[in-house]
Order: structure tokens, then C-alpha cells, then sequence
């Protein structure tokens, strides 16, 4: 609202000059009054006194590190998950919107705006704004690399052909996928996680700002769980189908089985990406109405697991080792063969970080049900022998499959941490 | 966007749809005055030559809706609708000072809806005759009213002072009424000519930036030449949707193609709103 050009019909308001189309643009709310704000000068806010109280150091996450954060950080209440089809033909633009990226989420992660206000009321600021005098609210900000950055209708379209891994390959189609282009692939994604839904959306605003001319979205996805403040005891969150998810993850604090299963290592391919991950998404549609008038008998039976306790059917305890061998009175096994509990399992010898979110976004308008699911955010070292082998055994028989259908489907190389200094794909790009 | 008449229509309260807190403004206002007087003296040649060019776009477009409304009036229903388009685009193009008078630019330009329907007159709800009515029958009073106002218009514009306040943010605002209305497909919702409007909007904001632009370069040469890039290549794109001297019409635009000129628009209007910078002092 610093436009005030010389209109016949400028008002003063408060001393303020609000220009005609201002107010008219707040016409069409039916009359009611609404005027935009105090004013001519309106966007200047002090960002210092914006900011100083904000930023309480317990909720801030480095951003700098061997390791992006956002992968074995602790999950926080909310993503705002982004893909991007890169727009730029040139290299060295890529090269400029990572190192921008980088500082830009250097400042982000600490609560602070992307850059400073001027005095020049003729400039729209650098920051957005909409996060000043919010803390940093854990915020950590992922970044990755898609196949087709690499190349694209046979395109080697930055010179980076030779870097491409062998496990960063578009995800063969599953059995019963129902993918829409709308929802699927990228060259670049941003995964942003706060513990503030608008903490985590000022940071992918601003990053999309900065990408402007060089990147544009492709598609972008909430997604929420159970937040802090209402379960304090940080119980396993439950997905939209009421059932604890997540009960037999991978344990983050455990820095083998990390590098066993998320991390890639020395060896396991280009050396850019040691250190890195890497992330499979997928949009899962979750038929809820559906869900919502199958008996609870046949919902657990769906699971293998029990809705109240999140135990394995047949067994106490939400973290008992599942017993899958073990039989009902019928002779059946107790967990079924169908079941997803048993068949997410396999063998125990394929293992992925969960990072899933639920996600609602409104009604669904050709049906008039929910549009409500899953953004399942998984993290591993090796595709190929971890998300695609599970994912091919769920397909095929997973019960759950008659209530749920993958509507979105991508996979990204995270890319491995900065150090002050560096950017994020200095490996790549260098 | 078009916009209402302001008298009585608005109740000004504090209770806000959109709030915005009393800020407060003390020495950031200090220096924004220093910043902006430095700017008129070196920005003045500018702002006469925009102001001549504006002039020249109302002029010819007092030309082209004489034509327009005079085919109007003799019921030549094809020759109407062929100039309705290409009369607009002088009108879109001088847009930054069109729009300073409040009380014509909805005369001329409302959209249905936009003002009480027995109000409602102008291009649009000749457009309307034109395409959903199929007639000219009962237009010529709007045709009338039209050239008396757009005369009006050439009369009034002589009179607007134009500042280098004016040519920044109408520069900016050019290219947000392409992303809001045109590249929606709303402007002009019955002929679909929006693509006109688009091309129009985009070269009156080229207009301005090539008047600021040697003060620009002064300041930041790669701004410059990025921003010269962005309109490079939305012509591209727009001369893509070229059908002979003019432009196909909005319905045959593809889902994809509407994306990729509306990311288009963002990409060039972002490094656009960084105009403002040839305000300070060098």
C-alpha cells in the first residue's frame, strides 16, 4: 500500500493518502468497510523491533551441517512441501538461486527475514514479512534434485549427465497407481518443516520468490500431524484413518542405523551425494468415507495392528517386535497376510525413515467427499533395495489398497549439508 | 482490475477484513522524503516523455473507438467485433493515467458486475451485445455514451501530473492486472480478446521501464538487462498465440500454456518491482 498516485479521489484517511484503487479494491467485500490498513506508509515496518523478541534458541535448528536438517530431525508439526520444474537453461543461474537459497535459509532457520528492509519506500521489501516476531519454530529447510534436472527429453540440459546416480531414476509404476501429472515429479523440491504452519510457509514463499526467472513450481502440498501442545507426551502420531503410524521407525538417534539405511556413504555411488539422502513422496487420496463405515474389525485386520493400543494384533504392546508367525483360535495368523503391518515388514530386511504428514485440502470436487490423505515422505540410502521392494509388495496385496490410491509420486536426491561458507549443491555444481 | 465508484458505496471502520497495525514511521519516513526528492529532479525528463506517450496512446484511442462505436451504430456487427481488440490495447497500454480518473475509468472499462447494472456501459457491455447478444441493436445509446466519455477522457488528460511515483508502481501494476484479470480469462470474458489486453498491459509496462531504464543502468546493470530478458520472453510466448495481426482468442489457449504465461508474468514483474530503486540518489 505505498501506491499513491495522483488521484482525484485520493482520501485522507487518519493523514493517511490511500489511493482510489486501494479502496476500491476493498469494495467488492458487499459494502461491509474495510480499508486497508494505516497506510501511505504502511509497509515499513521496523524489522528490528519486529524480530528481537521472536527468537527463542531452543527452537532453532542449524541449518548449516554435515547432513541437511529435515531428515532425521525430529518431525515437526507441520510441511510445506514444494516441487519445482527449473525454468533456466543455465548453469550458472542454478549454481546463483542454490547459494541464494543457501543464505536465505541460513536467516530463515533462525527466525530472521531474508533481508533487510530499506528506506526506500519505493521497493517492495525483501521479506514477506509474515513470520516477523514469530520464533523460528524449528524450521528446517530440505532441499533436493530430481532425474530430470540431470536430463530431460534426452537433454543433458546443465552438464551434469555424469553425475547422475544409478538410484536417481524415475520410480517404476506400481500396480494399482493412479498418478496424476499435477502431482508428480520435479526437478527440485523443497521440503519445509516447522512446528508453525506459517513459519514453515513464509520460508517456501520467500524461496520461490528468490527462484523467480529461474524456477517455477510445479506443485506444492500441506501437510499436518497431531501437534506438541495437544499430545505433550509425543505419543506415536495417528494418520487420518485413526491407526498409529510410525510405530516401527527407524530410530534417528541411532547414528549407525542411520547410515545404514538413510544416509548414502562412500562408495555408494557419485560422491556429490555421500552424506545426502534420498526422499520418495508420494500423495496418498485416503478414502475416509469409506474407511469411516468398515467395522473396526475389519480396519485392524486392514492394519494387522490395533487401532486403540497400536499393537500388533495378537500382541500387548505398541512396540513389541511383531510376532508374525504367530495364530488365532482359527488357525489363521494373527496378523494377517494381507495385512499392511505384514506386508510393510516383508523380511525385516527393508528398512525407510518415515516422514509422513497427513494432509486436507478440502473437498474433493468431482466426488464431494474429503480431499484428505497422506503425504508419505520417506528418506533411504538406496531406493532401489529399500522404498521400491516395499512399495512393490504393497501394491500387489496390501489391504489397505481398497481405501486408499497414490495420486502423486517423486523422487529427489537430498543433497548432503553445507558448511558456513558453502551452499547446498556445492558438490553437485562444483 | 476495474473497480467501483468510491462515494457512498464504502464505510470506512477500524474493524479490518485485512489488518494492518498503526505503524509507526518516524525516521524511515525522514529518509523516504530525502530519497524521493533527490529522484523527481533527475526523473522530470521522464515523466514528460511518459506523459507524451500516454497522451499519444489516448489519442489513438479516441481514434479507435470512434471507429469502433461508429460500426456499433451502423450495425456492422462484424466490423465491431473485429476492432473491438486492437481499440483497447491503447487504452490498456496508457493504463497507469486512464485509471487516474476515478469517475471514467469505470465507464469506459467496468466489467459486468462490477458496477450496479443500470450504471454498467462501456467496452464490456457493448461486448456483451456483441458476442452473447449477437446484436448492435439497442448499443448505439452505450455506443453514444462511450465516445463521450472517451472524448472526456483526452480532454481530462492533459491535466494529470505525472510522478515518478506514478510510473513505478504503474509500471508493477500493469503486470499484476494481467496476472489477476487477463490471464484469467475475466477481462474480457464474452469476446475472449484478453489476450490483447495482455500484450497491451505488458507493453505499456515495457514503456515505462525503457524510460527509466538509463537511470536504472546507472544504478544496476544486471537488474536491466534481467528485466529486458523477462520481456523478451513473454513476447516469445505471446508470439506464440499470434493469429495473423492479432491474437487467438483466450478459449484456445491450453491449460498449460495459461501456467506458463502466468509464471511468466511473475518472473518478470518480481526484478520489475525493484523499478523503484532509480528514485535514490546516485
Amino acid at each position: 500500500m505505498t501506491k499513491h498516485t495522483n488521484t482525484q479521489k485520493d482520501l485522507a484517511i487518519n493523514g493517511a493518502k490511500i489511493s482510489r484503487r486501494d479502496i476500491l479494491k476493498t469494495a467488492g467485500v458487499g459494502g461491509v468497510g474495510v480499508i486497508l490498513g494505516a497506510s501511505g506508509l504502511g509497509g515499513l515496518l521496523s524489522l528490528k523491533e519486529g524480530n528481537a523478541a521472536a527468537t527463542d534458541k531452543k527452537d532453532i535448528i542449524p541449518f548449516y551441517g554435515k547432513h541437511q536438517g529435515g531428515i532425521t530431525t525430529k518431525t515437526q508439526n507441520h510441511v510445506y512441501f514444494v516441487s519445482l520444474d527449473v525454468t533456466t537453461s543455465k548453469k550458472e543461474d542454478l549454481v546463483k538461486l542454490f547459494k541464494d537459497w543457501t543464505t536465505a535459509s541460513a536467516l530463515l532457520s533462525e527466525g530472521k527475514p531474508v533481508g533487510e528492509l530499506s528506506s526506500n519506500e519505493f521497493l517492495p521489501p525483501k521479506d514477506t514479512g509474515e513470520a516477523d516476531g514469530l520464533s523460528s519454530s524449528n524450521l528446517t529447510i530440505t532441499f533436493g534434485v530430481g532425474p530430470n534436472l540431470f536430463v530431460k527429453d534426452n537433454q543433458d540440459r546443465f552438464g551434469l549427465k555424469q553425475k547422475q546416480p544409478k538410484e536417481l531414476v524415475d520410480l517404476p509404476k506400481f500396480p494399482l497407481d493412479a498418478l496424476e501429472e499435477a502431482w508428480t515429479g520435479g526437478d527440485l523440491c523443497i521440503q519445509a518443516c516447522a512446528d508453525d504452519l506459517q513459519v514453515a510457509f513464509h520460508a517456501v514463499r520467500n524461496l520461490i520468490r528468490i527462484a523467480r526467472g529461474k524456477a517455477t513450481l510445479r506443485w506444492a502440498q500441506t501437510g499436518f500431524q497431531r501437534t506438541k501442545q495437544a499430545d505433550p507426551k509425543e505419543a506415536t502420531p495417528r494418520n487420518l484413518f485413526g491407526f498409529k503410524d510410525g510405530s516401527a521407525n527407524s530410530d534417528v538417534n541411532n547414528e549407525n542405523q542411520m547410515n545404514e539405511q538413510v544416509w548414502v556413504q562412500p562408495g555408494d555411488g557419485p560422491n556429490w551425494l555421500v552424506n545426502g539422502s534420498y526422499l520418495v513422496v508420494r500423495r496418498i487420496q485416503m478414502f475416509i468415507e469409506v474407511w469411516d463405515r468398515s467395522t473396526l474389525k475389519e480396519q485392524e485386520k486392514t492394519f494387522g495392528r490395533y487401532r486403540d493400543s497400536g499393537a500388533p494384533l495378537g500382541q500387548k504392546d505398541e512396540f513389541e517386535t511383531l510376532d508374525l508367525k504367530k495364530k488365532n483360535e482359527q488357525g489363521e495368523y494373527s496378523i494377517p497376510v494381507d495385512s499392511h503391518t505384514r506386508l510393510s515388514h516383508g523380511d525385516g530386511s527393508q528398512k525407510i525413515l518415515r516422514r509422513a504428514y497427513s494432509y486436507s485440502d478440502g473437498m474433493d470436487v468431482k466426488t464431494g467427499s474429503f480431499d484428505a490423505g497422506l503425504l508419505f515422505l520417506c528418506f533411504q540410502r538406496t531406493p532401489s533395495k529399500q522404498f521400491i521392494p516395499i512399495q512393490n509388495r504393497l501394491a500387489k496385496m496390501d489391504k489397505l489398497n481398497e481405501y486408499t490410491s497414490h495420486r502423486g509420486s517423486a523422487i529427489f536426491a537430498c543433497l548432503p549439508g553445507a558448511k558456513q561458507g558453502g551452499f547446498i549443491g556445492e558438490t553437485l555444481f562444483n | 482490475m476495474k473497480l467501483l465508484k468510491v462515494s457512498g458505496i464504502l464505510l470506512f471502520s477500524s474493524s479490518l477484513l485485512f489488518g494492518c497495525a498503526n505503524t509507526d514511521k518516524t525516521t524511515s519516513t525522514e529518509k523516504v522524503k530525502e530519497t524521493k526528492n533527490t529522484a523527481t529532479k533527475a526523473l522530470d525528463g521522464v515523466t514528460e516523455a511518459y506523459r507524451e506517450y500516454a497522451i499519444g496512446e489516448i489519442e489513438e484511442f479516441v481514434k479507435a473507438t470512434e471507429a469502433f462505436t461508429t460500426a456499433v451504430k451502423n450495425g456492422d456487427i462484424e466490423q465491431a467485433k473485429a476492432l473491438y481488440g486492437p481499440a483497447r490495447m491503447h487504452y490498456e497500454r496508457a493504463e497507469p493515467i486512464a485509471e487516474v480518473f476515478g469517475d471514467l475509468d469505470p465507464k469506459i472499462d467496468a466489467r459486468e458486475g462490477d458496477v450496479p447494472e443500470e450504471e454498467w456501459g462501456g467496452y464490456h457491455r457493448i461486448e456483451k451485445g456483441l458476442w452473447v447478444d449477437n446484436t448492435t441493436k439497442g448499443y448505439e445509446q452505450y455506443a453514444d455514451q462511450l465516445m463521450k466519455d472517451v472524448n472526456l477522457l483526452r480532454a481530462k488528460v492533459d491535466t494529470v501530473e505525472v510522478t515518478p511515483d506514478l510510473l513505478i508502481t504503474g509500471a508493477v501494476d500493469l503486470l499484476n492486472e494481467v496476472s489477476t484479470s487477463k490471464v484469467t480469462g475475466e477481462e474480457d470474458r464474452y469476446s475472449h480478446t484478453d489476450l490483447y489486453d495482455f500484450a497491451a498491459n505488458v507493453e505499456g509496462a515495457e514503456k515505462i521501464y525503457q524510460l527509466l531504464n538509463q537511470e536504472l543502468e546507472k544504478k544496476d546493470k544486471e537488474l536491466s538487462k534481467e528485466i529486458q530478458t523477462r520481456f523478451d520472453e513473454i513476447y516469445s510466448l505471446l508470439n506464440q498465440q499470434k493469429n495473423g495481426d492479432g491474437y487467438k482468442l483466450y478459449t484456445e489457449l491450453t491449460e498449460a500454456q495459461v501456467k506458463e504465461l502466468s509464471q511468466a508474468i511473475d518472473a518478470l514483474a518480481e526484478p520489475l518491482s525493484q523499478l523503484g530503486m532509480v528514485t535514490e540518489a546516485s
